[in-house]
């Protein structure tokens, strides 16, 4: 640090960056914003898909889950599991949980109504069309 | 063993918060235990405790003790710093017990009550903010954490204001505000899958890369402040530019989580670009750690304490930074993205920067708050084993992690036709689980000769001078 380099000096450089940076931040934000509609296909997002969500989001499927590839890498990621197993395939799975096999990971079940596992499979469909920039690289997830 | 007494008597309410802290990180990890034998023995303690609730049980522990931890160390430093007695002790206390007990009923909550249960009770489709990674608290509870932020706040702002305004003071200051106002995320959920994730990351990301980094500075600058004796326009300098770094690279560096989500393309070069620069100010701090140590002008008798700051500089650089890098670039994080590899990184990173700043302030304190300078030898001797043992085993669970990851990104992501398929990997994946819990045994080993430091009294020889708290120069 060359002499007359005061903490004064460091001090005014982390103001001024942190503001720089923070609009910079800002003006990204705004345009992704505009962008959102577009690319996760928001004029699809019904009724069902909302109850969907909320059904996801209050059973914690994300402690064991990852959707999009975020959550608890304990479970299979789900974000395209509507393309990688059909609707009927994740109805049918969900409904016969826990498997009971000793020593395997188990799922708890959690009584859905079949209204509500369309809900569900309605979230998980509408999340499958969401442009990811192709992530997964493949169906596994 | 020289008797020393805390400066300002209201600092004194750090003890509570350190206390709390450390008894709350004990359960953090028994329940990492748990989750790493589930790992590997499924059905373990299914259906009472399923794998998710001793996931949120693990997380929000976590969270909770760091900011008990970092609360703590604000009411311990403050006053210090500003010369002054705290504003309102009382006021210290009283939220201690209200964010103590709101954190106890939520965990038992998470434990004793069915999640959905639980949403339904407390509120949640008033304002639906439950079941999001991290954020799972229920409403009330969420409201509280605001409510014990906000009194928090105005309790060491009124301290600074009426006091000496240092930069330590100032920086720990602005990442507190910073970390409650981006805190108010957490109430934002958008019924779009890909605006919440956007906004999730603004408390997720904005914490750990961002504010929290100026606590994290702020608190090490302290300690080394104290123990080196270095001048402070020297260590002020070194400050401000470690967390310009953090900022001018962690803010843009958000953008590494925008890869796959949803949102724009661009994000994968900003993310890279600016996230690749992000180790930057933690190996700026490793510099500054071991230069001040270099420069010292006394030799501080709490040797512990110094250990603890400069393992924080390490530790955070190769968790943070170095762990963070490997996979941050956007084509590698393609493929590592959700894997294991997120696993280590995650586990090092909190380790190596925030839980060892902790323990640092913690080891700086503590002896004083209990009426010496610092604590009797062989208790010291002890801490350093166990920083020892913590940190290999943490290594240890790391470098399994690690190669759990390479090996799912070999067998699961990599092939184009023909990939195993995710619980199939997970079979092929169980040697390096066993490994991690091996380490997770060490390191719970390495907690609990931390927490027997602190009853480890001084030898024989050495207990001359112990006046205890009635000493006081």
């Amino acid at each position: 640090m060359a002499q007359g380099f005061t903490s004064q000096a460091a001090r005014n450089i982390f103001y001024g960056g942190t503001v720089f940076f923070v609009l910079l931040f800002a003006v990204l934000i705004f345009n992704t914003e505009s962008r959102i509609p577009e690319r996760s296909k928001a004029a699809d997002i019904t009724p069902a898909v909302v109850r969907g969500k909320h059904l996801w989001e209050t059973r914690n499927c994300i402690g064991c889950h990852t959707l999009l590839g975020e959550g608890a890498y304990f479970a299979p990621e789900l974000g395209n599991v509507y393309k990688r197993r059909g609707p009927d395939f994740i109805k049918a799975w969900i409904k016969s949980q826990p498997t009971g096999t000793p020593g395997r990971r188990q799922m708890p079940n959690f009584n859905f109504s079949d209204a509500q596992l369309d809900d569900l499979v309605e979230f998980l469909k509408w999340t499958n069309g969401v442009d990811t920039e192709k992530w997964p690289p493949n169906i596994e997830g | 063993m020289k008797a020393m007494t805390v400066k300002f008597e209201s600092q004194r309410v750090s003890r509570l918060y350190f206390t709390a802290a450390i008894g709350l990180f004990v359960g953090q990890i028994i329940f990492g235990l748990t989750l790493g034998l589930q790992y590997l023995i499924g059905d373990l303690a299914f259906p009472a405790i399923p794998f998710n609730i001793a996931r949120m049980v693990h997380t929000n522990l976590l969270i909770v003790w760091l900011l008990f931890g970092f609360m703590g160390s604000a009411y311990y430093l403050i006053p210090e710093e500003a010369d002054t007695e705290l504003h309102s002790p009382l006021l210290a206390k009283l939220l201690f017990w209200v964010f103590l007990v709101a954190g106890a009923a939520t965990i038992l909550g998470y434990l004793l009550v069915p999640y959905a249960k639980l949403a339904e009770w407390t509120g949640n489709d008033l304002l639906q903010t439950m079941g999001r990674e991290f954020l799972e608290q229920p409403l009330p509870t969420k409201v509280g954490i605001v409510i014990v932020a906000l009194g928090f706040l105005f309790n060491i702002s009124m301290t600074v204001l009426k006091g000496r305004k240092t930069a330590i003071s100032l920086v720990l200051l602005m990442g507190l505000w910073g970390l409650a106002l981006l805190f108010l995320f957490s109430f934002v959920n958008p019924s779009n899958l890909v605006r919440d994730k956007m906004y999730w990351w603004f408390v997720v990301h904005l914490w750990v890369e961002g504010t929290w980094e100026l606590i994290l500075g702020a608190l090490l600058a302290f300690v080394l402040v104290k123990t080196t004796g270095v001048d402070r326009e020297v260590i002020d300098k070194w400050l401000y530019l470690i967390i310009t770094m953090a900022l001018v690279t962690g803010i843009l560096g958000t953008g590494h989580h925008f890869y796959f989500i949803g949102l724009p393309g661009y994000w994968s070069w900003v993310g890279s670009v600016f996230s690749a620069l992000e180790p930057i100010p933690f190996f700026m701090m490793t510099l500054f750690a071991f230069n001040m140590v270099q420069r010292r002008k006394r030799e501080h008798p709490n040797q512990a304490a110094v250990l603890w700051a400069v393992g924080t500089a390490v530790m955070g650089f190769l968790g943070a930074g170095l762990w963070g890098f490997i996979h941050t670039l956007s084509p590698v994080n393609y493929y590592t993205h959700g894997s294991q590899v997120t696993a280590a990184h995650g586990h090092l990173a909190f380790y190596g920067a925030y839980v060892l700043v902790v323990i640092a302030m913690i080891s700086y304190a503590m002896p004083i708050l209990r009426g010496w300078e610092a604590a009797p030898k062989r208790a010291q001797n002890a801490e350093m084993w166990s920083f020892w043992i913590m940190t290999i085993g943490m290594a240890v669970m790391v470098l399994a992690l690690t190669g759990a990851g390479i090996l799912q990104v070999w067998l699961q992501r990599i092939p184009t036709e023909g990939a195993m398929s995710f619980m199939a990997t997970q079979d092929q994946l169980r040697f390096f689980y066993w490994v991690r819990v091996a380490g997770g045994v060490m390191f719970l080993a390495g907690l609990l000769t931390y927490l027997a430091s602190f009853f480890i009294g001084p030898a024989p020889d050495e207990s001359e001078q112990t006046g205890g708290r009635l000493a006081t120069a």
